[in-house]
């Protein structure tokens, strides 16, 4: 008896050792998983920095879910790809939240298939919407009712869900209007899986952030994207670094951002986490895969930070296509 | 200490020890109270005959549909391909340590099939993703990533030590006088087995194809790991599906607001599971009951 | 004639189709430890035992996952055996055949057999919303002891069942209580039998994902609950208990789910740890169980 009540109190000793002795302070970030990779690398590289005086915990609830937690006063921060739409705008002034709005990166959204698959080498993005609007459900299920020449075979896809800042805005994007889409496909809040799904699947095709083709490039395909838009470069255009920053990757370059609760930055902890995530945004951001805002903006969203400026410039109307880094800058 | 005060502290323990007793009924009370609560709020949105009825499972996108047939049909999909693998494996692995195998190779045996029911799901899991998947790849190039097929082998593999396990109980708990009756009038020893001892058995070993089931209906890491998530109508066992247990998962990783039509949606097919286990239980341990009081 | 000489030909032939398929699962367990092996065994180390999950495949490790693991243990063993003790204690020396008694057992064998991520959905329900817990040890502590319950009492009434009644008829012919008795005589001497089950029903509980999936435990946890021990007056803290958590099996799922290379090695590696605990708690179970029904002469 006495042995076990020894091993007892030795494992209890051993843990406390272990776990931290100061009470520590936690940030909480929940929403996109398109913008995870990013949190999680600031997170990361922030409590190193911190030596474990502040802890941040990160969730992928979707763009969606994390705007319903920030709104309820569940979480500190949330990561979103896409700006805050109108009945999220609603339900923080129901509850009183007010949130500050910064930028942090732009995103290419991908079009990938699998590596094996040798038929498409673009897309455009009338086939995309015939692929992905509502209508198609049950009824597109063949890669030759998209295009003749392709193979008369199943076509499986993969796609963010429906809490997901992508799949707003894709479907604004390529269906036109916001979350009206096909439902029978593989759909998740968590890219990680849709990249699995694409990678082990001859017959796939997917969306995701650029930044998951970047880490996974050699079990994926990217296909260049041809939006009929001359002004915007002719003929199919890769998300590139450059096609990006350049704004010829129409129309599935958008951009991504935080969002603070405004009464969560008054704690210290807080405010050290965003400055130093804009700080080291430009280098986090190319490393994880997706495409750096210029430093102007980076500046500029410090100063917005430092003015706690609430609201969205963006009128809280949800994702708006097509919008280029300039238009960006200028708002400011 | 005085006799009365004695007495009193004997009484209180054994309240205590009652009120443990008793938590048991608690919990079970507690279990089917916040299902059914959770539930009741989700039916008074969606009705009971479009989830029992309709095929398409899209509770989140624009264009509703609550039928959970996909849902199931991706866990009966799954847990098919479990009992072919481990019904066949499991029964004949019974009937030779039964009726062949030595005293010797017998307390060798069992004690190492139970190490296959001790690993836990989600090893079982990363196994059929990364392992079996790829393997059956090579036989079916066509097929996909995720699939039932392969979390239907490795949850068979995992449920072999069930089956074998009580049905090999039960075997042997037939007297031998049956089997001596059989082998005096000229049997082969596989043919006492088979046509002695395991009709002989049959309820425990029934119990145990039916507690098989249960555990490969209720599975829940291996599938969500390995067969993808993807809600579908569908027999076919090479593309994705998504089960049950694994849209629960999906769903908690994403950590809905509570009161929510998506947060109740796990509760609805959470007390569906619920009942069709319950149901499976109580079969087998009714099974049983009957078998030990032939004897 | 040729009737008997088949059935004799497959009697035969039986022997090694049974043998055969006994050792099928055993065969592919073996393939499954060698991959797995072959895998992590590289990443093992001390890094990986004092590191965070980290975006890179190579700086990850499961400290978070290990002290949770820890902490969940430890808390679900503290709430699950004194309840299971006691309710088995009721129930074998106590009770009486009723049918109050009769559902109370029947309760106990159908919980038993209840899919794990039910138990997830109770805590959510319960412990997380209505008792406002939230997603935190204690929360994940609690459902699974609520899991585990079952396996206590059941090999706790097994144990106590096999101590002979003579022990207790000279226990109460010396004039104890019926609960002396108990205390004095009848646990002491179940007690490897209870030992076993306890360790039996933790390494359960140390490889369970779903229930705490359910209960919102997080993938990406880059710290520790905070420590019952402080440095500030009073010295003593429950802080930690509604800190959020991650465990080992999570972490592996986690990193499982990853498509990145590099991580299916830190999955790999932390699936060896797993099964090494695993492995240990059981042979250690089994130990005990040898160990002591050999001393017992009753």
């Amino acid at each position: 008896m006495k042995r076990i009540f020894l091993c007892v109190v030795l494992a209890l000793v051993s843990v406390s050792i272990t776990s931290n002795a100061y009470p520590a302070v936690t940030v909480k970030v929940d929403g996109s998983s398109t913008v995870y990779p990013i949190t999680e690398a600031v997170a990361e590289e922030f409590q190193g920095a911190e030596k474990g005086k502040t802890r941040v915990t990160v969730g992928i609830s979707g763009t969606g879910g994390g705007f319903k937690k920030l709104c309820n006063g569940e979480s500190d921060i949330a990561d979103a790809s896409r700006p805050i739409k109108p009945s999220e705008v609603e339900l923080c002034k129901k509850k009183g939240i007010e949130y500050i709005e910064l930028p942090v990166a732009y995103d290419g959204l991908a079009i990938m298939v699998n590596p094996k698959n040798n038929w498409v080498d673009h897309i455009t993005v009338k086939e995309l919407k015939k692929l992905w609007e509502p209508a198609a459900q049950g009824k597109i299920k063949k890669w030759n009712q998209i295009r003749p020449n392709w193979p008369n075979k199943e076509i499986h896809l993969f796609g963010a869900g429906v809490d997901s800042g992508t799949y707003d805005y894709f479907t604004e994007a390529i269906v036109g209007t916001e979350h009206a889409s096909r439902g029978d496909y593989t759909s998740s809040e968590d890219d990680n899986v849709l990249v699995q799904g694409i990678a082990t699947d001859v017959l796939a095709l997917g969306f995701t952030g650029v930044a998951y083709y970047e880490h996974n490039k050699e079990s994926l395909k990217l296909v260049p994207v041809d939006d009929g838009n001359v002004s915007n470069g002719r003929g199919p255009v890769l998300p590139t670094y450059e096609n990006v920053t350049k704004s010829l990757y129409q129309p599935l370059s958008r951009p991504l951002f935080i969002y603070v609760n405004k009464k969560s930055s008054e704690r210290p902890e807080v405010m050290r986490f965003v400055e130093f995530y804009l700080k080291n945004a430009a280098e986090l951001t190319r490393e994880v895969g997706y495409i750096s805002l210029p430093d102007r903006a980076y500046d500029l969203a410090l100063k917005r930070f430092a003015d706690r400026r609430t609201g969205s410039i963006f009128g809280g109307h949800g994702s708006q296509v097509g919008v280029k880094i300039e238009e960006l800058l200028q708002k400011k | 200490m005085s006799k009365q005060i004695r007495r009193l502290k004997e009484r209180l323990i054994e309240g205590a020890l009652l009120l443990s007793a008793l938590f048991s009924i608690f919990i079970t009370a507690g279990i089917i109270a916040v299902l059914f609560f959770e539930t009741f709020e989700f039916f008074k949105e969606v009705s009971i005959i479009e989830f029992l009825t309709d095929t398409q499972w899209t509770p989140l996108f624009a264009e509703k549909h609550f039928g959970i047939l996909p849902l199931f049909a991706g866990t009966l999909l799954t847990t098919l391909i479990a009992v072919i693998v481990a019904i066949p494996i499991g029964l004949t692995s019974a009937i030779y340590l039964s009726e062949y195998a030595s005293d010797r190779v017998r307390t060798a045996v069992k004690p190492a099939l139970e190490i296959l029911a001790a690993i836990p799901t989600v090893v079982y899991g990363y196994f059929a993703l990364l392992l079996v998947t790829p393997a059956l790849q090579m036989i079916f190039p066509d097929l996909s990533g995720f699939n039932a097929l392969s979390p239907g082998i490795v949850m068979g593999i995992m449920i072999i030590p069930i089956i074998s396990s009580l049905s090999e109980d039960a075997m042997h708990a037939v007297p031998m006088g049956l089997r001596e009756g059989a082998y005096a009038l000229g049997s082969t020893r596989l043919q006492v087995a088979t046509r002695v001892v395991v009709p002989a058995a049959f309820s425990g070993i029934a119990a145990s194809f039916i507690l098989g089931i249960s555990r490969a209906v209720g599975e829940t890491m291996i599938v969500a790991i390995a067969a993808g998530q993807q809600p579908r109508l569908t027999m076919n066992p090479f593309v994705p599906v998504e089960t049950v247990t694994a849209y629960i998962v999906q769903v908690s990783l994403g950590d809905t607001p509570t009161g929510t039509i998506e947060y109740r949606t796990i509760f609805a097919v959470g007390i569906s599971l619920f009942v069709v286990t319950f149901g499976l239980n109580m079969i087998s341990y009714w099974l049983r009951k009957r078998f030990r009081e032939e004897y | 004639m040729n009737r008997n000489k088949l059935s004799k030909w497959f009697d035969s032939s039986f022997y090694i189709i049974g043998f055969a398929s006994t050792l099928i699962g055993l065969a592919i367990l073996a393939v499954l430890i060698i991959d797995i092996l072959i895998d992590g065994a590289g990443r093992l180390g001390w890094q990986f035992f004092t590191s965070y999950p980290s975006r890179k495949p190579e700086a990850a490790g499961i400290l978070s996952a290990w002290i949770g693991t820890v902490w969940i243990m430890v808390l679900t063993a503290l709430l699950a055996v004194p309840l299971g003790i006691m309710a088995a204690i009721q129930l074998e020396e106590y009770s009486k055949k009723s049918w109050l008694t009769n559902l109370i057992e029947i309760n106990i064998a159908n919980l038993a057999g209840v899919p794990s991520i039910i138990y997830g959905l109770l805590g959510l329900g319960l412990f997380v919303r209505v008792m406002s817990l939230e997603r935190s040890v204690i929360s994940g502590a609690a459902t699974l002891a609520i899991l585990v319950l079952p396996i206590v009492i059941l090999s706790t009434r097994e144990a106590i069942r096999a101590i002979p009644f003579s022990i207790r008829e000279a226990s109460y012919a010396l004039g104890a209580t019926k609960w002396q008795t108990i205390r004095h005589q009848v646990l002491p001497a179940a007690l490897p039998g209870i030992m076993t089950g306890i360790i039996l029903a933790m390494s359960r509980a140390v490889g369970e994902t779903a229930p705490l999936i359910t209960i919102g435990a997080l993938t990406y946890v880059a710290f520790l609950p905070a420590s019952p021990i402080t440095y500030e007056f009073p010295f003593i803290s429950f802080q930690g208990l509604f800190d959020p958590f991650t465990v080992l099996p999570i972490q592996i799922f986690n990193w499982v789910s990853r498509p990145q290379k590099g991580f299916f090695a830190d999955a790999a590696a932390g699936i060896i740890v797993l099964l090494i605990i695993t492995f240990l708690m059981n042979a250690i179970a089994v130990w005990i169980r040898h160990k002591h029904s050999k001393k017992i002469r009753w």
